[in-house]
């Protein structure tokens, strides 16, 4: 099937099988591996990428369901040579170690601050109908959706902070 | 997956059309279940009918209460600020439920029509009567920790997973869908979903290829609301037990095959119970098949705190 | 033969001049990891489009493939090939050797009939897409005479002897110890299968270029897995390949290879194009080894003083049927506190469950959630300060050897622990402290792991820009390797950070044995450190060899490397000159490190101290971790960042031993019940609260050149143990049944009227 995605500002012209998720899409015809498949079934969070500005996990995703789409995944937030402020708050903070889980981290935690920009609650706010601060428990409680098994928790949450404290 | 071809509903009539004239057709709109099962074969439908475009998402006033479409996403419904005012415990729910990125994909529809997390269904290689009817099921003298307790048969002892659905039994929330015929129905949730009884295939009461176009909630009842969850991880994993409490409405979650309105909790409430009472009378039918029995400690511990915490007295 | 005494000069690593060692600098790979830009072995881009290779499992647990029926599957869309034990190609009998020096034997894939395990790869299907190499797949039908498993590990355990060439070790008289004890303690605690469950399932890419195959893998050891597929492709071992640049997580799993890579290389060589296969997270569970179960039992018996007179920990566990491995979780304990009279040892059962093997820190991360709870229970029994419980039970030697500690400084971890914690803040009695749902517990536990040193290679080069290159067949599966080996190499030549190269992961570089057992970084870094001293010395020795050189006829010994400058007093030419003008086109050289022969006369160890504050909701018999410090001595560390990871992050891993982990085998099908990351929970950001790790000053010179030791296993030992001791205080409810889940902690929480 004929699809077409705007992967990271740049039209991209597929032409695909409907099974093909928007994960493999990008890893597969694409050629952009940032996006990890760590389990193909949404309980991982490695394959986290941003649609319209909001995050999802890819694995879960159908390619042909994403015509028209504006997709921003890893490769897309910045380059080694100039880093998003995230990808720099994980490297200084160490928030990392094998580095597979990492992308949909990063994608994860910027697609998350927006949220709480926009207010949304979690399942940490006490009251749901205030706008939910960023704090520490919020940050875990809403980046519970990528697991970490070399466990860089709490490198992750000082990452995260630094980065929504620069901008508070 | 197997092989299957795609289509992207122009509007709902054509999408209920569509389901009707086409074998093995199935609705997508979040697909964060579906495709969790096509991937292993569980579900193989032959056509897929993308309705995840419709103009459906909207969540507007209806009369004093609440209709919400069933595109909306969870994290729209959970964020949306009537909900978050007047429907707390809905919005609850839902942020206890998966995580960030699922909710922001998954649909109102599609976390009613979500199937059971029982790893007997999710392992082909093992009888479940719900994917082959007949077949048996595996996880009757399994390892049952995570199985039903309340209204559960011997053909399927699975629980019904969402934690959403338990908030809106507990609001008395109704459906609204197309059936294949085209024709709008409009029925309380509590009717949705099904016991296991001898069919735990059948799930729903909805008519195949009939699809939900909303879901109404009317205005909130009197009283406070809580929903509480108890779980292995502190989230990101599905319910031992949950509690949706609304006023004097009881639902029940991680117990049953269905979101289960506690009838006799809220009665015996109603007669001036304690909450502990209320519970027990709850549990009074419940049954415990080995590794499951903590459940009825549990959800009566929990059911408890939950309906003290949501009058404002200690839990 | 060597002696720990040649490493008693200095060094560069010791003078640090520039002080780059135990700077917590940011990870050389770490600009690539955070953009996405690091390629892991799914996700190299052969030079031709690759083919797509999908496995099938066996549904059985045992018993043989007696019916194969492919032909619908070789129909499909898009297959290439399929195959099954009847049609794949012929491969060398298992363990065949033969190259004499080969460090694995061959591992042939779908070798026969027999199914060993549930989830056994029984099937390939290579197509040209994913998808419909996933479809076909399915398409594959096998019938099988399924014999009923034998995997009841409860029930065979009364049956299970030592493991082959073991015996239990006795010390003085354990039975007539304990009885003559004024306070005894016998008690059983149980730990489940656990999963390593590493983020990146292991896949393989090959393809082959004439006679020789190609292949990136995800692996922890490098020259294992260019052997052992060398062998089963019945090829020299200089034809294969073998890289693995990034891995996704490793902790044992990926000690050794899989299928996946045997597979892709005999299909790539089938069909002439490149071909990857990757598990499915569903396979992995099985089809990769898992931490087997154990059933500890301790004994042990004081005085009322508290001082161990006679102590004993013995473990028994699991392998699968063709296998070997043993848990040893008794081991540790040998080591850890002084009494008179021990008996430790093991016993092993041979199951029909899959392979059994190491998950990091094995050993000590089952062994300690049982003796550090023992030790808690006996101090609460005594009336005992468990951290004073354990300094009054400190060994002067090692009890079990008589040989003295290379260094050893668990009292120092556990008192400074104890002191940064806020320990003195503990009420002894369980039950005392609320904070609003929650009551709330302190609990603590000793670490200790053992330190290893393997022999290792590695080459240094300088180019005319100066720049160093590190070559070595070593990994980094997020321990830090890269960093480390960059930081070694940066002071031992002078240069800056950014003048270093590092490249490791591939077969054709000086072998390292890999990352495993917490040896990786004094393993490779030792070996670093001999390949940089001799690079200085040729370096040194061209500049004062040079008559061009302002160092020309200088004392080579002499010569300061700094700043990317070669100097003697005021005499000084950059290195990038000097390679420039008199070795043109650079210099390489070799290092290589080996134990030192008298290494073993030291009991050398690392060590640590945790503490613990959990909350438990009395109501639901959930549990919160809200605070985790662990203090740890072990030796110097190059990299205070990379290091303070590993140890936070083997932390978590023990409170998730204590909490989340554990995979139920179901005994009628031989299967286990978690088959994915829903089923089988590892511990996810909200589960963890605020975790710290600090690490003592210290230099074991016993242990290498660099005195440096492993923490990547460290944080694992112990940290288990002092979360369920903290539940313990929290609400005075004792589960020795692992992992304390909310059923197990509610009935207690109910026979306590909470």
């Amino acid at each position: 099937m004929r699809t077409t995605i705007t992967v990271n500002g740049e039209a991209r012209a597929l032409d695909i099988d409907p099974r093909t998720t928007l994960l493999d899409a990008l890893r597969e015809h694409l050629k952009l591996t940032g996006a990890k498949k760590g389990c193909d079934h949404g309980q991982c969070g490695a394959c986290t990428v941003l649609v319209n500005g909001t995050r999802i996990n890819a694995c879960l995703s159908l390619a042909v369901m994403h015509d028209g789409d504006e997709v921003t995944t890893i490769e897309g937030l910045g380059t080694p040579e100039k880093l998003h402020p995230m990808q720099q708050a994980f490297l200084s903070e160490d928030a990392y170690q094998c580095g597979y889980c990492t992308p949909g981290q990063i994608c994860s935690a910027v697609g998350m601050l927006a949220e709480v920009e926009a207010g949304l609650p979690s399942h940490a706010t006490a009251d749901v109908a205030q706008p939910a601060a960023v704090d520490g428990a919020e940050i875990r409680e809403r980046m519970s959706g990528n697991i970490c098994r070399c466990s860089a928790y709490p490198q992750i949450v000082a990452a995260i902070e630094a980065v929504a404290g620069g901008k508070a | 997956m197997k092989p299957f071809t795609y289509e992207r509903a122009a509007d709902a009539r054509a999408a209920v059309k569509a389901a009707a004239e086409t074998p093995g057709a199935r609705f997508i709109a979040g697909g964060t279940n579906l495709l969790d099962l096509m991937k292993l074969e569980i579900e193989a439908p032959q056509h897929l009918i993308d309705v995840s475009r419709l103009p459906m998402a909207a969540i507007e006033a209806e009369g004093e209460g609440l209709r919400i479409g069933a595109m909306a996403t969870n994290s729209q419904v959970a964020g949306h600020a009537e909900v978050r005012r007047r429907y707390p415990v809905l919005t609850q729910a839902i942020v206890s439920g998966a995580s960030g990125q699922l909710r922001n994909r998954a649909t109102t529809g599609g976390n009613l029509m979500q199937r059971t997390r029982c790893p007997y269904f999710y392992d082909a290689s093992k009888p479940c009567n719900k994917r082959e009817p007949g077949a048996g099921c595996a996880a009757l003298e399994g390892v049952s920790r995570e199985t039903a307790i309340l209204g559960a048969s011997h053909a399927c002892v699975a629980v019904h997973p969402s934690d959403m659905a338990v908030a809106l039994v507990a609001l008395d929330a109704e459906v609204e869908t197309l059936t294949p015929s085209g024709e709008a129905r409009r029925f309380p949730l509590m009717e949705l979903h099904r016991l296991p009884g001898e069919t735990p295939h059948l799930e729903t009461h909805l008519i195949p290829g009939e699809l939900i176009t909303a879901v109404v909630l009317p205005p909130p009842p009197e009283g406070g609301q809580r929903y509480r969850k108890a779980r292995d991880r502190a989230s990101y994993a599905t319910a031992h037990a949950s509690i949706a409490v609304a006023g004097g409405k009881v639902a029940l979650g991680g117990v049953a095959h269905k979101p289960w309105r506690a009838v006799t909790a809220e009665a015996a409430l109603a007669a001036g119970a304690s909450p502990d009472e209320a519970m027990t009378a709850e549990l009074a039918e419940a049954q415990a098949i080995g590794e499951n029995a903590f459940k009825l400690p549990l959800t009566a511990r929990l059911g408890a705190a939950t309906i003290r915490e949501a009058r404002g007295e200690t839990p | 033969m060597s002696s720990v005494n040649d490493w008693a000069g200095p060094n560069p690593v010791k003078d640090n001049r520039s002080g780059l060692i135990g700077k917590g600098v940011d990870r050389y790979e770490g600009p690539l990891k955070v953009t996405g830009t690091a390629p892991y072995a799914y996700e190299v881009q052969p030079p031709s489009p690759p083919a797509y290779g999908v496995m099938v499992g066996a549904t059985v647990a045992t018993g043989r493939i007696t019916g194969v029926d492919i032909a619908e599957a070789e129909a499909a869309p898009g297959v290439l090939l399929v195959w099954t034990h009847r049609n794949v190609p012929a491969q060398p009998a298992k363990g065949t050797r033969k190259h004499p020096r080969s460090t694995a034997g061959s591992k042939p894939a779908l070798e026969s009939d027999r199914v060993a395990y549930f989830g056994q790869p029984v099937a390939l299907v290579v197509a040209d897409t994913l998808e419909n190499a996933t479809a076909a797949a399915r398409l594959v039908r096998l019938t099988y005479d399924a014999a009923s498993p034998d995997v009841d590990f409860a029930a065979r355990k009364a049956g299970a002897g030592q493991p082959p060439g073991e015996e239990d070790v006795e010390i003085g008289n354990f039975g007539e110890g304990f009885a003559a004890s004024a306070v005894q303690l016998d008690e059983t605690w149980t730990t489940p299968i656990q999963n390593h469950c590493q983020m990146e399932p292991c896949a393989s890419l090959a393809w082959w270029e004439g006679d020789r195959c190609i292949a990136h893998t995800s692996i922890q050891m490098v020259k294992p897995a260019q052997h052992g597929l060398a062998e089963t492709l019945g090829i020299d071992r200089d034809d294969v390949r073998l890289m693995t640049r990034y891995i996704g997580g490793g902790f044992g799993g990926k000690g050794q290879t899989y299928d996946d890579l045997t597979l892709a290389a005999l299909a790539a060589r089938a069909l002439g194009r490149p071909v990857k296969v990757a598990f499915t997270r569903q396979q992995m569970m099985h089809g990769t080894i898992h931490r087997p179960a154990t059933v500890q039992r301790v004994r042990l018996g004081a005085d009322r003083d508290g001082r161990l007179n006679a102590f004993s920990l013995m473990t028994w566990t699991h392998c699968h049927r063709d296998g070997a491995f043993t848990e040893h979780a008794s081991n540790f304990a040998r080591t850890l506190y002084a009494a008179p009279n021990r008996l430790t040892g093991h016993r092993l059962v041979k199951l029909d469950l899959p392979g059994a093997g190491p998950m990091r820190a094995p050993g000590e991360a089952s062994g300690t959630l049982s003796l550090e709870c023992a030790m808690d229970e006996l101090a609460e029994r005594l009336g005992l300060d468990p951290v004073e419980l354990r300094i009054r039970n400190e060994p002067p030697v090692d009890p079990e050897n008589g040989r003295p500690f290379s260094q050893r400084q668990l009292v120092r971890c556990l008192k400074e622990g104890a002191q940064l914690f806020g320990w003195d803040r503990r009420l002894p009695t369980p039950g005392q402290v609320r904070d609003g749902r929650w009551l709330v517990g302190y609990g603590m536990a000793a670490a200790i792991r053992g330190n290893f040193l393997l022999p290792a290679k590695c080459s240094f080069s300088v180019d005319d820009d100066g720049v160093i290159t590190v070559r070595q067949g070593m990994t980094d599966i997020g321990t830090g390797t890269y960093t480390v080996l960059a930081q070694i190499a940066a002071e031992t030549l002078g240069v800056p950070l950014g003048q270093v190269r590092v490249e490791i992961g591939d077969s054709e570089l000086p072998p390292a044995p890999g990352s495993g057992g917490q040896f990786g970084a004094a393993t490779a870094g030792s070996a670093a450190l001999m390949a940089g001293m001799n690079l200085r010395k040729a370096i040194a020795e061209l500049a004062t060899g040079d008559a061009e050189s302002p160092l020309h006829g200088g004392d080579p010994a002499k010569i300061v490397f700094q700043d990317g400058v070669v100097g003697i007093e005021n005499r000084s030419e950059t290195l990038a000159g000097l390679i420039r003008r008199a070795a043109p086109g650079g210099l390489t050289v070799e290092g290589e490190i080996r134990p030192a022969s008298d290494m073993r006369e030291w009991s050398q160890q690392t060590y640590g101290a945790h503490f613990c504050e959990v909350g438990v909701d009395p109501v639901t018999g959930e549990v919160r971790v809200r605070r985790m410090l662990g203090v740890f001595a072990a030796g110097r560390i190059i990299n205070a960042k990379t290091a303070r990871s590993q140890l936070t992050g083997g932390m978590i891993w023990g409170a998730a031993s204590a909490l989340t982990e554990g995979n139920p085998v179901d005994p009628r099908y031989g299967s286990l019940l978690g088959q994915d990351l829903a089923q089988y929970l590892v511990p996810v950001q909200a589960d963890i609260g605020e975790v710290e790790a600090i690490m003592l000053d210290e230099v074991d010179d016993k242990a290498n050149p660099m005195g440096i030791k492993g923490v990547g296993e460290l944080g694992n030992s112990g940290s288990g143990a002092a979360v369920a001791n903290a539940i313990y205080n929290a609400c005075g409810v004792r589960v020795r049944e692992y992992p304390i889940t909310p059923d197990k902690l509610l009935a207690g929480l109910i026979a306590r009227g909470l």
